[in-house]
């Protein structure tokens, strides 16, 4: 039987994946991958809190869509600023994007 | 209520020349001719206004000096702070008014003959009315603090007529003396009249009267006396203060005429009059005013005879002709003080007139240099005589008439040194102010030049106030039942008796003094230069005059400029020292600080994520451990 917790320990190895992955990798679009990995842990989150405590309602499915809309768009400026970087360093290597010290 | 147009309207006396003060200022400042008009037409209207009041008073008996009549508007309430804008209208406020507006108009007038093609004609229309405004609205006022009010107008007028021909160095250097000389009185002034207001919570002249009658702290009445005192000391020139009227005669010579000689500075002896009660109160007080107005009659009639300069001459004989009135007042008696201020208005002014006209066709102030001008300008000519005979006080010319009344006054008092001194000073007056006119008009001539009479608008004044200088002195002649002593008294009037005694000793030393002028200076039986090489180091003293201004420069140089020294020092490094210190610490924790910010993103990201940890298991402690 699968329950709650099961879920909920799914969606915390998921999202802590994924900030490791954010506070480890060099590469920027490694880093924009693992926040969706992040994002996707709290999706979980959401269908799994509705099924299991408030079955009639479809609230948290709604609301995950919404993160995955709201996702999508980030993800869309997060490579354009990528690809502004990339044209300005040839790199999106995050270790030389320091430019906000000082 | 006594039916009177001037008394209804007495607001407009000052604001009348207010009026043509702004019109000119912003409207007419192009317009010569239609500036001087205005100007004129509003004296003409306060002089009316005046003339009523006066009327009213010399025939209605019904406003004495305790009767007075008080009109007043509330001007600001703030808790408890109340203070009048109003017009306090008995005898004494009634004669100044008139000596101010009558002398204001004729200096006007003159003006415009003097002024005639100066660049800055119009300015110094606006200037005189604002003055003129200033003047009337001290003489009007019913309590100190409007008086206090106007009386920094009347210092802010004269700073600006001063410095009328402001691109002239020693001009700018004149007028920045007078008004600092004049701030140092008024801070005296106004800490009396502050302390005044503490001490009986109000400012209002009659009401004050009654509170100081009343009081019999004699230590606090001493203090407040002396400390309202230096307001006249130094607006009406007093020793040590009057450094700064020999440098105003910078200005023009109307303004010198009208300001620095027959109004302004008398306001120091009206404030004395109007106050009086307060100085009267303390016999230290006004003993002090008595010796200090009789040493500065003495100690500027002994300068005066030493000067070369024509106005300089005649701007030590005004200080010693204030300090005449002054000591007059000290001595008990403001009819003689307000007499003598009255009868020296006509004839000053009369003289400074004579001084510009002189000036005016000369282009030449000092006196050696003139000689045998009379036969050039006979109106002139005459009208000055006219005018150093009631200075030096040959009867029946006015300035007998008031001096005599001091003379009188010191004598019956029971002042036997300050009689002494008096009479002594009238000598010398008698003596500088012939050798001034020997020299000037009579002799030969003693340099080339070219003069001629002035015109009608400068001669007319002259011969009116030849006329006043020659008849005024009888309003208080002591013969008359209703004269100027029935009117401008404290306490009761008293009527004075003919002493005949002074009256032909003084007019002996008067005689005695031109007498001395003639023989030196027409006569030559004396040689001065003679006189002057075997007293030479008193004659340098003198030329020098006392080495006031000296030994202030010294005092500048040395104390005040150490003690400004030590101060910048304590600014420079305590003051500034603790406002850079706490600068530099700042900005030396924020140059260590920033090297906390790295610039990486995923320090940044790591650090906020530990702090959302600790966060959340610091809200979320107390849930777990309530489940444990």
């Amino acid at each position: 039987m699968i329950t709650l917790n099961h879920y909920l320990l799914l969606s915390a190895i998921l999202f802590c994946i994924g900030l490791y992955g954010a506070l480890s990798k060099k590469n920027a679009i490694a880093i924009l991958i693992c926040i969706e990995l992040m994002l996707n842990a709290v999706n979980i989150n959401l269908v799994a809190f509705t099924k299991f405590l408030t079955p009639g309602d479809l609230t948290g499915q709604i609301f995950a869509i919404f993160v995955i809309v709201v996702a999508a768009c980030e993800i869309a400026v997060g490579l354009a600023i990528l690809i502004a970087i990339y044209r300005d360093r040839s790199s999106v290597d995050v270790e030389n994007l320091d430019w906000l010290k000082w | 209520m006594i039916e009177s147009i001037g008394i209804k309207y007495i607001w407009l006396v000052p604001l009348a020349p207010l009026l043509a003060f702004i019109l000119i200022t912003f409207l007419f400042k192009r317009f010569q001719l239609l500036s001087a008009l205005t100007a004129i037409f509003s004296m003409v209207v306060s002089f009316i206004l005046t003339f009523d009041i006066l009327r009213v008073i010399l025939t209605g008996h019904e406003i004495t000096m305790n009767t007075p009549v008080e009109i007043a508007v509330p001007w600001l309430n703030i808790n408890g702070l109340y203070i009048e804008m109003g017009a306090l209208i008995d005898p004494l406020t009634a004669g100044m008014l008139f000596v101010v507006t009558f002398i204001s108009l004729l200096i006007m007038i003159y003006s415009v003959g003097y002024m005639h093609g100066d660049p800055g004609f119009s300015r110094f229309f606006s200037y005189l009315a604002l003055f003129v405004f200033s003047m009337l609205g001290l003489v009007i006022a019913n309590n100190y603090f409007q008086m206090f009010v106007f009386w920094e107008l009347v210092g802010l007028s004269s700073y600006l007529l001063i410095g009328f021909y402001f691109y002239k160095d020693s001009a700018a250097q004149a007028n920045k003396k007078a008004f600092i000389t004049n701030r140092v009185a008024d801070f005296g002034f106004m800490i009396g009249v502050i302390i005044l207001f503490l001490y009986f919570g109000t400012f209002n002249f009659l009401e004050l009267a009654e509170g100081i009658s009343a009081s019999t702290d004699l230590a606090f009445l001493t203090l407040a006396g002396i400390l309202v005192f230096i307001g006249p000391i130094g607006k009406s020139g007093q020793f040590p203060l009057h450094v700064w009227l020999p440098d105003a005669m910078e200005g023009p010579t109307p303004v010198s005429a009208l300001i620095h000689a027959a109004t302004m500075v008398a306001a120091g002896v009206f404030l004395l009059a109007r106050g009086f009660v307060l100085f009267a109160s303390a016999s230290a007080t006004i003993t002090f005013i008595a010796y200090l107005g009789g040493f500065t009659a003495f100690f500027a009639a002994t300068i005066a005879i030493t000067q070369r300069d024509f106005k300089r001459i005649l701007a030590f004989s005004t200080l010693s002709q204030l300090g005449y009135m002054v000591m007059a007042i000290g001595l008990g008696s403001l009819t003689a003080g307000m007499f003598h201020l009255t009868t020296h208005a006509f004839f000053k002014a009369l003289m400074f007139l004579c001084a510009g006209s002189v000036i005016h066709a000369l282009h030449k102030q000092d006196i050696f240099e003139m000689g045998g001008v009379f036969k050039k300008m006979k109106i002139t000519g005459t009208t000055m005589v006219i005018g150093g005979l009631a200075i030096a006080g040959i009867p029946p010319f006015a300035g007998f008439w008031s001096k005599d009344e001091i003379l009188l006054v010191a004598k019956t008092n029971g002042f036997t040194f300050l009689y002494v001194l008096a009479s002594i000073t009238a000598f010398l007056t008698a003596f500088y102010m012939f050798r001034l006119i020997f020299l000037a008009f009579f002799g030969e001539k003693r340099s080339d030049y070219h003069a001629h009479e002035s015109p009608l608008t400068m001669t007319i004044p002259l011969m009116i106030l030849a006329v006043f200088s020659i008849f005024g002195g009888l309003i208080g002649a002591p013969f008359l039942e209703h004269g100027f002593a029935y009117y401008v008294y404290f306490g009761e009037p008293h009527h004075p008796h003919p002493d005949y005694l002074i009256m032909g000793s003084s007019t002996l030393i008067a005689a005695a003094g031109i007498f001395l002028a003639w023989l030196v200076y027409i006569k030559k039986a004396i040689s001065a230069e003679k006189i002057a090489n075997q007293f030479a180091p008193l004659y340098k003293f003198l030329y020098n005059k006392w080495y006031i201004d000296e030994i202030y420069q010294w005092f500048f140089n040395k104390v005040v400029l150490s003690i400004s020294a030590l101060l910048n020092w304590c600014d420079r490094n305590i003051v500034d020292g603790i406002a850079h210190g706490i600068a530099w610490l700042i900005r030396t924790t924020g140059a260590k600080g920033r090297y906390i910010h790295t610039g990486s993103l995923q320090t940044y990201g790591l650090v906020i994520f530990a702090a959302v940890v600790v966060i959340v298991l610091f809200l979320a402690g107390p849930v777990v451990g309530g489940v444990q």
